[in-house]
C-alpha cells in the first residue's frame, strides 16, 4: 500500500470527500496537522458526529489500513496487545515430542529439547491484538474509541506503547513499526481522561454540521434522496437540536432518519411520514412526546 | 528549516501568555506544538493560526470559547477580558493545638487569620458536633471545618469487569495452560482467578444560591474532602443559576486553597436557584453521557426552586433512571418543624432514594455512612 499524504488541510478535505466523508475546515486542519507533526488526534463531540467515521476515512484517504480498539472497562494488554496462542503451542508440543521420540527410537539420536522449546515462542504462535496489529502494519490509522471506558491503568499503559511506537514481548524481542501509526483517540467524557495523554494529542471538539454541509453528506451517503428531501432532513435535525431534547440527532441519526424515509419511497417529508418514522431520528420517549407537542407541522416546514 | 520568522514566534507567544491569563492551561509544551503546528500548515491566515492554536492550545471543551474570545481579542486587538480563575494565594496553617485551661474569649478573638485556639474536651466536640453551621461562631468555625477535613466520603465498591488471579473461583484457562506449558504440556494444576471490585463514582451537585449561604462552605469542605479520598473516583458541581464544575479547583490537598480556587470558578454565588436547569446542563454535559451512570449521585440542596416543580421532577427522574443511587441532602431536613414543602423538595421526593439532614457535623458524618451504603 502506497501512502499518500496531503499538502494541504484542504487537500486532505479533497482526498476525504473523495471517500465519501465531508470534513469542515476544523477537522480537515486537525486531521492534516496530525499527519505532519505526527501526533495522535484526540476528538470529542456529540454522539454520531461522525468521529469513528472521520478515523476510517483517514485510513482510506490516505492508503493506509485502518485498525480499531474499542475501549471497555476491564481492557488489558492480553486483549489490547497480545496473547501467546496457548492450545496450538501445546498441540505443537505434542506434535514435536511425538516426532522426536520417533526419531530417537529410528535413528539412536537424542531428541533436541532447546530446538523444540525455542519453536515454542515463534511469531506464529503470538495473536497479535490491534494495537500489535497497528505497530505491524505499517503505515496504519489506529482507532481507540471511547478511551474513557478504559480504567486509568490502561491509560498509563496505551501512553507508553504511542510514545515509543514499539513493544517488547519478553520471549521474542521488541517489536517496532516502520512508521510509527496514525492515531485517533476518541472521548466521551464519561471521567476525565488524564493530562500526560492529553498532554501528547491534537484536541478538537467535533461540532454538527452545518445545513448545507449536512445536505451534502446526506446526498453523498445517500445517493438515492432527492435534493428536496436532503434539505428538509437537514433542516428538521438542525430543528430538533434547538429543542433541548434529552438527545439531539447526530449525523448519524439523520442519515439513518433519511435512509427509512428512501426505504419508504419517499421524496419529500410530509408530516405523516415524519412521525411515523421519529423513531428513526429520535431514541427517548420523552424526546418523541417534546417534538410531537412542538408539532410535527413545524418540524416539516423548518427553515435552515 | 521553518518558515516561522523569530517574530511570529513572538507573537505566538504573546498569544500563548494572554490564553492562560484568561484561565486556559496552555504549557509550554503545547505552545511549542502551536507554534510547530502553525510552521506546518506553512500559512499566516488567520482562520490557519486559530485551528492550529485550537488544537494544540485547547484541551476540554470549556477551554474552546474562552480560546475563541482570547484570539478575537489578541488578533482583533481588542485587550483581553482577564478571567478571575487565578491560582489560590499558598496559606500555610498550622493546626490549633489542643490546649486545655480557660479559652480566654476564644470567640471574641476570632480571626480568619491566625490559628485560634479553643478550649476542647469531648464533651465539646459532641456539642460542635450537633451546632447548626449557620449558627457557627468565628472559632468554632475553624475547629468545625478541621474536623470537616477529617471525614472520607467514599461509595461502596461494586463488581468490575477486570479479572486478577485467586485461590479460588472461576477457572482461568489462559494462566492453566501456561502453567501446563511448563509441564511439558500437562496440565498439573487448574488456575483460577476472580473478578475484581472497583469503588462506584460519587457525583456531588451542590446548591450554593442565596438560600443555601449558610452551608455552602461546609458542604464544599465536604466535597473537598470527598475529592481528596478518591480524586478520580469522584466529580463536584455547584449548581444554582448554571451549573459548574469545579471538581479540578478542589484537587488541592490544601482545604482553603482548594475552597478559594473553587469559588473563584463559580460565578452564581449566592444567586437565584434555578434546579431544573442546572440539573438538566449537567445531564445534558455529563451525566448522560457516563457520569451519572451507575454512580451514586448526591444532591445538596434546600429545594427551593424558581421553576416549576414539574420541570424539576422531570429532570429527577431521568438522573433517578441514570444513577445507582440518588441521596438528596436538605439541611433544612434535621430542624424542627420542617417538612418537606417548598415545591422543588416536594416535586423532588419520589425520586430520591435517600432524603437526610446535612446542617451539623454529625449529619454529615452520617451522610458519609448512607453515602458508603
Amino acid at each position: 500500500m502506497t501512502t499518500v499524504l496531503p499538502e494541504s488541510p484542504a487537500g486532505l478535505a479533497a482526498a476525504l470527500a473523495s471517500t465519501g466523508y465531508l470534513a469542515d475546515d476544523g477537522l480537515a486542519t486537525a486531521g492534516f496537522l496530525a499527519l505532519k507533526l505526527g501526533r495522535p488526534l484526540f476528538l470529542e463531540g456529540e454522539a454520531g458526529v461522525g468521529k469513528t467515521a472521520f478515523a476510517q476515512a483517514l485510513a482510506a484517504a490516505t492508503g493506509a489500513s485502518f485498525v480499531r480498539l474499542q475501549c471497555y472497562e476491564g481492557l488489558d494488554a492480553a486483549q489490547a496487545l497480545y496473547d501467546w496462542d496457548f492450545p496450538r503451542q501445546i498441540l505443537h508440543l505434542r506434535a514435536a515430542e511425538a516426532a522426536a521420540t520417533a526419531a530417537a527410537a529410528a535413528t539412536g539420536v537424542e531428541p533436541d529439547a532447546a530446538a523444540i522449546e525455542a519453536g515454542l515462542y515463534d511469531r506464529r504462535f503470538l495473536i497479535a491484538r490491534p494495537l500489535l496489529q497497528a505497530l505491524e502494519r505499517s503505515p496504519c490509522v489506529l482507532l481507540v474509541d471511547e478511551v474513557d471506558r478504559a480504567d486509568d491503568e490502561f491509560e498509563a499503559f496505551l501512553l507508553e506503547v504511542l510514545a515509543d511506537a514499539a513493544i517488547t514481548v519478553p520471549e521474542l524481542g521488541r517489536i517496532a513499526a516502520e512508521t510509527p501509526p496514525l492515531t485517533v483517540l476518541t472521548s466521551n467524557r464519561t471521567r476525565e481522561v488524564h493530562d500526560a495523554l492529553k498532554r501528547r494529542c491534537l484536541y478538537h471538539w467535533v461540532e454538527h454540521p452545518a445545513f448545507e454541509r449536512e445536505v451534502a453528506i446526506l446526498r453523498k451517503r445517500l445517493p438515492e434522496v432527492t435534493e428536496r428531501l436532503a434539505a428538509q432532513v437537514a433542516s428538521a435535525a438542525g430543528r430538533m437540536r434547538e429543542l433541548d431534547l434529552i438527545k439531539p440527532p447526530g449525523v448519524a441519526e439523520s442519515i439513518d432518519w433519511a435512509g427509512a424515509l428512501v426505504a419508504l419511497g419517499a421524496r419529500e417529508l410530509d408530516p405523516d411520514l415524519a412521525a411515523a418514522t421519529l423513531g428513526a431520528v429520535l431514541k427517548y420517549r420523552e424526546d418523541v412526546d417534546r417534538v410531537r407537542a412542538d408539532g410535527v407541522d413545524k418540524l416539516v416546514a423548518a427553515r435552515p | 528549516m521553518t518558515t516561522t520568522g523569530r517574530d511570529v514566534t513572538e507573537v505566538l507567544v504573546g498569544f500563548a501568555r494572554t490564553l492562560r491569563h484568561a484561565g486556559v492551561e496552555a504549557g509550554p509544551d503545547r505552545v511549542q506544538t502551536m507554534i510547530a503546528a502553525v510552521d506546518a500548515l506553512g500559512d499566516l491566515t488567520p482562520g490557519s493560526v486559530y485551528w492550529a492554536g485550537r488544537q494544540t492550545l485547547c484541551a476540554e471543551p470549556d477551554d474552546l470559547a474562552i480560546y475563541d474570545a482570547a484570539f478575537a481579542a489578541y488578533f482583533g486587538g481588542r485587550r483581553p477580558a482577564r478571567n478571575n480563575t487565578l491560582p489560590a494565594p499558598q496559606r500555610a496553617r498550622i493546626a490549633a493545638p489542643y490546649t486545655s485551661g480557660p479559652p480566654g474569649g476564644a470567640e471574641s478573638t476570632a480571626d480568619e487569620e491566625e490559628p485560634t485556639v479553643l478550649n476542647l474536651s469531648a464533651s465539646t466536640v459532641e456539642i460542635l458536633r450537633q451546632r447548626d453551621f449557620a449558627l457557627l461562631t468565628g472559632a468554632e468555625r475553624d475547629e468545625v471545618r478541621r474536623m470537616l477535613a477529617l471525614l472520607g466520603p467514599a461509595t461502596a465498591p461494586r463488581r468490575s469487569r477486570r479479572r486478577r488471579p485467586a485461590k479460588r473461583g472461576e477457572v482461568d484457562p489462559t494462566r492453566t495452560v501456561r502453567a501446563a506449558l511448563r509441564n511439558a504440556g500437562e496440565p498439573a494444576r487448574l488456575a483460577s482467578r476472580r473478578r475484581t471490585q472497583r469503588p462506584r463514582r460519587l457525583v456531588l451537585l451542590v446548591d450554593v444560591s442565596g438560600s443555601m449561604t449558610p452551608y455552602a462552605d461546609a458542604l464544599l469542605r465536604f466535597a473537598h474532602a470527598a475529592v481528596r479520598t478518591r480524586p478520580t473516583g469522584t466529580e463536584v458541581f455547584t449548581i444554582g443559576t448554571r451549573l459548574t464544575r469545579v471538581t479540578r479547583a478542589l484537587r488541592h490537598r490544601d482545604p482553603d486553597a482548594a475552597l478559594h480556587a473553587a469559588s473563584a470558578a463559580i460565578p452564581d454565588w449566592h444567586g437565584g436557584t434555578r434546579l431544573a436547569d442546572s440539573i438538566k446542563a449537567f445531564l445534558d454535559r455529563w451525566g448522560q453521557r457516563g457520569t451519572a451512570r451507575g454512580a451514586v449521585v448526591v444532591v445538596f440542596s434546600d429545594g427551593w426552586e424558581r421553576g416549576t416543580p414539574d420541570a424539576l421532577a422531570a429532570q429527577l427522574a431521568q438522573l433517578a433512571r441514570l444513577a445507582y443511587r440518588l441521596i438528596w441532602v436538605n439541611p433544612h431536613r434535621g430542624k424542627e418543624g420542617f417538612a418537606p414543602l417548598a415545591g422543588g423538595m416536594a416535586a423532588a421526593l419520589p425520586h430520591l432514594d435517600e432524603f437526610v439532614a446535612g446542617h451539623t457535623l454529625a449529619a454529615l458524618d452520617e451522610l458519609v455512612h448512607v453515602i458508603a451504603k
